[in-house]
């Protein structure tokens, strides 16, 4: 694994070289790749060309006929999705998104800019798809595919994490996303891709979630957490698994039941449903919210998706609620419904509590915990203490996908306000839908690429530091299982004083509870603020 | 061919044409003839050598210029006199010396200047401060 | 890269012209033949390439959502931004194209020791970028007074406005001043931004320096060196009209700025200026950020293999009934 620069010797150096970008190679340098995809996963999710392989090898092992391949993949594409023939087509090179993305602030690599990794693409489709760069070559901006391209793809699209924002800049709306997903899907053709995402697809269609946890295991971790519960207010949750006949199916990314700190906001979610009584399961075939699928290719996305459907039918609830996390919610949002609905089985979600009718919702029939939360709180169903959050000074990180194809950000400001007391956003530039991504999404969040996750988090790890110098804030809050996983590395990074949690963490820390017993530590079993004598005298 | 979301990018491709073809259909396929600028005034016909202030090509096209030089002169430098390129001597006055000449403005001058669209903001603006000649008909 | 070769294409265009108009005598072919072809070549070529993008369809609703969505009847929505009926698309399609809204949202990032980065007000791409389209395409309607008899009252209104300083003989255009200050800032912009000259392609000066140029030549045959403007519509009238004349006596000045408008017209189809049409048909901008609530349908959707529950029991059975999981059979 490659070692980690301190932050004082990374180098930014935004000069372009002297070499044009057609004539200058990416340099396969440790902390700026990930590993490659291993076989066994590849023949799991049926994939083609699956091997053994590295990216430091001269030869990448692709099949004799590649070239034909990305041809009739980059038809096929072109064919079957407008977004790419218009973002192939009428891209101006402005450069007013050049400037927009994470990794170009972070590494100063030009061909980070987004306009540059469409022009990757581009400048083939151009050599091939299209008479003046058949006959004009360079100077149309054309130029041949072979392998060398192959490999600058396999960088380069595997150093944008699809966070979309510099296709909010875009005077046409051309989304890198979008360019970047048809880039995996032409590279998936040839079998090149990451295990980090590749693994995790693989464990989540044979096992239901990214981790690979198996059912018995997956009931015994979410009653682990009843029992940590259990400690901080003397309540005792019984959640249903797999149960037929429930109202509600809750799904959520694996993660939360993983690692901290996204464990916490699974124990929010936990005491929630408990305290308003909700009739809901959990499920272990459907036990993940996150699509790994939507960083490999169309065909994966939909074949992990295909179980959030599937298992609502096979149960017999009434409608899905989805927990807190960034990509899934894109894939709900964008995809879940064209691809695996209509979802004529579920009703349209209706509060059972406030009895609100959840129409932005009425097809999809899938609806955010937030939303959830947010009404319940609006029409004064839970109880809540927000001092119980005063020893936390808390800001809101807008994940990437809730806010870019969602729009949801005042639901979160408002959980947030209504169950802590001190809370400051982040410059206008850097939240809403101009929040900076984590660095870490669209399956780069492992740990060999580190140094291009620090610097791709650098933007928003500066804007938290903004708040940090200027409020005091220690908590950094987001609704996206990534973000939890990643912000706590790139916080000790940069930030070093600045914790991260989730909304619900946040929820479960102020709800108050029938017959909970007086608490003196938050869920994490940090002392509340003026009770940290009383847990001193319990330890 | 399948053309998706035909129902509203025809439309848009047909105002896109009918939008580029404005001239073709507004003209109707008929060019409307060139104007030609009357020069059978009296004064003119009484003229031993039809020659004017300048070459006819340069009136064509740079009339303007030399009516904006004469009121320079004579507004500005109180010099009337104007010696042409062939060394005759005019008095510069557009009422006085052009019109005695051509009389006829509406079909010397403004047969051209409509045609070309000189029209509103942009009509020569002789006629603010000059009196347009009577015309007997 | 490409500057040079753009700016000697443009001029050797130019070259052709007056060589082939004042050596060659080539007035014919160029007053008639190549505008013939241009025009066809634009209108073809234009709408084969919109129907080249129809012919794909928009599998998923990719909106891109730059606001508050639809929500919660007490979430205030941002209706233009994060549109999510027909009526707030068209607002927000309106934006875009008539203010280039998100052009608007601009920011220049700066980076300062620390590391500390700092987003700095930057507009002048947007302003520039506006000036330059709106003046073009005044320029573009106040030039029908030569393609249309009568003139329509538009044009003189425009006339009118655009000329309304009164300043010098013939009276100044704002907008030819403002169209040739624009090309110029983002000509200079392009070379004198390390990153912006680092993307920019051939394909990207090319068109610049044909405007440039345009604009130029037209300038001088307005303001200096002149050419018969009644000819001039003569001819544009033939063509217009489909009875093609070329008067003898027009300069080649203007045969210089015709044959570039040409090419431009050629060119326009083949090349990023087709972002005229694009920008219609972008799918993060053009549709309503409705998904959860009406479904989009991929005409394409087809099935793929699924991992099933019932395998997924199959492999997990013994386990499940072990740990009080309930399962649909007790074995296989």
């Amino acid at each position: 694994m490659a070692k980690v620069p301190k932050p004082n010797e990374l180098v930014f150096d935004y000069n372009p070289p002297q070499k044009w970008w057609m004539d200058t190679k990416p340099e396969f340098r440790p902390g700026t790749w990930c590993y490659p995809g291993k076989a066994k996963n590849a023949e799991v999710l049926g994939l083609p060309n699956p091997r053994e392989w590295s990216p430091l090898d001269e030869d990448w092992k692709l099949p004799s006929n590649w070239k034909e391949i990305i041809f009739e993949g980059m038809r096929d594409c072109l064919n079957k999705y407008r977004s790419l023939r218009v973002f192939m087509d009428i891209c101006v090179r402005c450069g007013a998104c050049s400037d927009k993305c994470h990794f170009y602030i972070g590494s100063g690599d030009p061909k980070n800019m987004p306009v540059l990794r469409g022009e990757l693409l581009r400048s083939v489709y151009r050599k091939d798809f299209t008479l003046a760069g058949k006959i004009m070559g360079r100077i149309a901006g054309a130029r041949e595919l072979n392998e060398e391209v192959v490999k600058e793809w396999f960088y380069y699209f595997f150093q944008c994490t699809e966070c979309r924002r510099c296709s909010v800049f875009c005077p046409y709306g051309i989304d890198t996303a979008e360019i970047t997903i048809m880039g995996r899907e032409l590279l998936n053709l040839l079998g090149v891709n990451i295990d980090w995402v590749l693994g995790p697809a693989a464990n989540c269609y044979l096992n239901g979630n990214h981790l690979g946890i198996q059912p018995h295991a997956f009931k015994d971790m979410i009653e682990f957490f009843v029992e940590e519960i259990e400690a901080v207010n003397g309540i005792r949750i019984e959640p249903t698994f797999n149960r037929k006949g429930a109202e509600v199916l809750f799904i959520t990314p694996s993660g939360d039941v993983f690692a901290d700190p996204g464990t916490y906001t699974l124990m929010g979610y936990l005491m929630l449903f408990h305290e308003i009584g909700l009739d809901y399961t959990w499920s272990t075939y459907a036990s993940e919210g996150g699509n790994f699928g939507l960083f490999t290719n169309h065909d994966t996305m939909k074949k992990l998706n295909a179980k959030m459907y599937a298992e609502a039918e096979r149960l017999g609830v009434k409608y899905i609620i989805g927990g807190e996390c960034g990509h899934m919610w894109r894939v709900i949002q964008q995809y879940m419904d064209t691809m695996n609905g209509p979802a004529d089985f579920l009703e349209v979600p209706r509060s059972p509590i406030t009895g609100t009718v959840f129409d932005n919702a009425k097809s999809t029939k899938m609806i955010h915990i937030v939303e959830f939360t947010a009404d319940l709180i609006r029409n004064g169903k839970l109880k809540l203490d927000p001092s119980r959050n005063d020893h936390l000074r808390v800001t809101y990180h807008d994940s990437c996908n809730p806010a870019r194809a969602m729009g949801f950000f005042d639901e979160p400001r408002y959980v947030i306000k209504n169950v802590c007391n001190n809370f400051w956003d982040m410059p206008p530039n850097c939240i809403r839908e101009q929040t900076f991504c984590c660095g870490s999404g669209s399956g780069l969040n492992t740990d060999e690429f580190m140094e291009m996750r620090m610097r791709g988090g650098l933007p928003r790890a500066n804007a938290v530091k903004h708040v940090h110098d200027k409020h005091g804030v220690n908590m950094l809050s987001c609704i996206c299982a990534i973000d939890r996983a990643v912000l706590p590395p790139l916080m000790d990074y940069w930030v070093p004083d600045v914790d991260v949690t989730g909304v619900h963490e946040l929820v479960g820390n102020a709800i108050v509870m029938e017959g909970e017993t007086e608490r003196t530590t938050d869920l994490r079993g940090n002392p509340l603020e003026g009770m940290e004598d009383m847990s001193d005298e319990d330890l | 061919m399948k053309i998706y979301n035909a129902k509203l990018i025809i439309p848009g491709l047909l105002i896109f044409v009918v939008m580029a073809t404005f001239p073709i259909w507004y003209n109707k396929g008929t060019a409307a003839p060139p104007p030609e600028p009357k020069l059978n005034t009296p004064a003119i016909q009484r003229m031993a050598e039809k020659q004017c202030v300048l070459p006819k090509d340069q009136m064509r096209t740079e009339h303007m210029q030399l009516l904006n030089e004469w009121r320079t002169e004579v507004v500005r430098n109180g010099n009337r006199l104007y010696v042409a390129w062939d060394g005759k001597e005019y008095n510069m006055s557009l009422q006085n010396e052009c019109m005695r000449c051509h009389s006829n403005k509406s079909e010397f001058c403004d047969t051209c200047h409509v045609y070309a669209g000189l029209k509103s903001g942009s009509q020569p603006y002789c006629w603010t401060c000059h009196i347009a000649p009577k015309e007997n008909k | 890269m490409g500057i040079k070769f753009s700016l000697l294409s443009v001029i050797a265009l130019m070259a052709a012209v007056f060589v082939g108009v004042k050596v060659a005598g080539l007035h014919y072919f160029f007053g008639v033949v190549v505008p013939y072809a241009a025009l066809a070549t634009f209108l073809v070529g234009f709408i084969y390439r919109v129907l080249l993008w129809a012919r794909s369809p928009v599998p998923f609703n990719i909106t891109t959502t730059s606001g508050q969505q639809q929500s919660l009847p007490w979430v205030k929505q941002n209706k233009l931004d994060n549109p999510s009926t027909t009526a707030g698309t068209i607002g927000r399609m309106a934006l875009e194209v008539l203010f280039f809204r998100s052009l608007f949202r601009n920011t220049k990032y700066e980076y300062h020791e620390g590391p500390k980065l700092r987003y700095q007000w930057e507009k002048w791409l947007w302003i520039f970028g506006l000036l330059f389209h709106y003046s073009f395409l005044v320029i573009f309607l106040r030039h029908l007074r030569f393609f249309a008899e009568p003139v329509p009252g538009f044009v003189h209104s425009l006339e009118g406005l655009d000329g309304m300083l009164q300043v010098g003989l013939p009276g100044l255009y704002i907008t030819n001043l403002i169209f040739i200050a624009a090309v110029t800032f983002l000509f200079l912009r392009r070379v004198v931004v390390p990153q912006v000259r680092y993307i920019s392609l051939p394909s990207d000066y090319f068109p610049l320096f044909l405007l440039f140029f345009l604009g130029v030549t037209g300038i001088i045959m307005r303001y200096f060196s002149k050419v018969d403007v009644v000819k001039v519509k003569e001819l544009a009238l033939g063509i217009v009209t489909f009875n093609p004349v070329v008067p003898s006596g027009i300069g080649v000045l203007f045969y210089m700025h015709f044959f570039l408008l040409c090419v431009l017209l050629a060119y326009f189809p083949f090349s990023k200026l087709m972002h005229l049409g694009g920008v219609f048909l972008s799918p993060t901008r053009n549709m309503p950020n409705d998904p959860r609530m009406r479904r989009h349908v991929n005409p394409w959707n087809y099935p793929v293999k699924v991992h099933t529950y019932e395998e997924y029991e199959d492999d997990f059975r013994e386990k499940m009934i072990e740990a009080g999981l309930p399962v649909e059979k007790e074995s296989k």
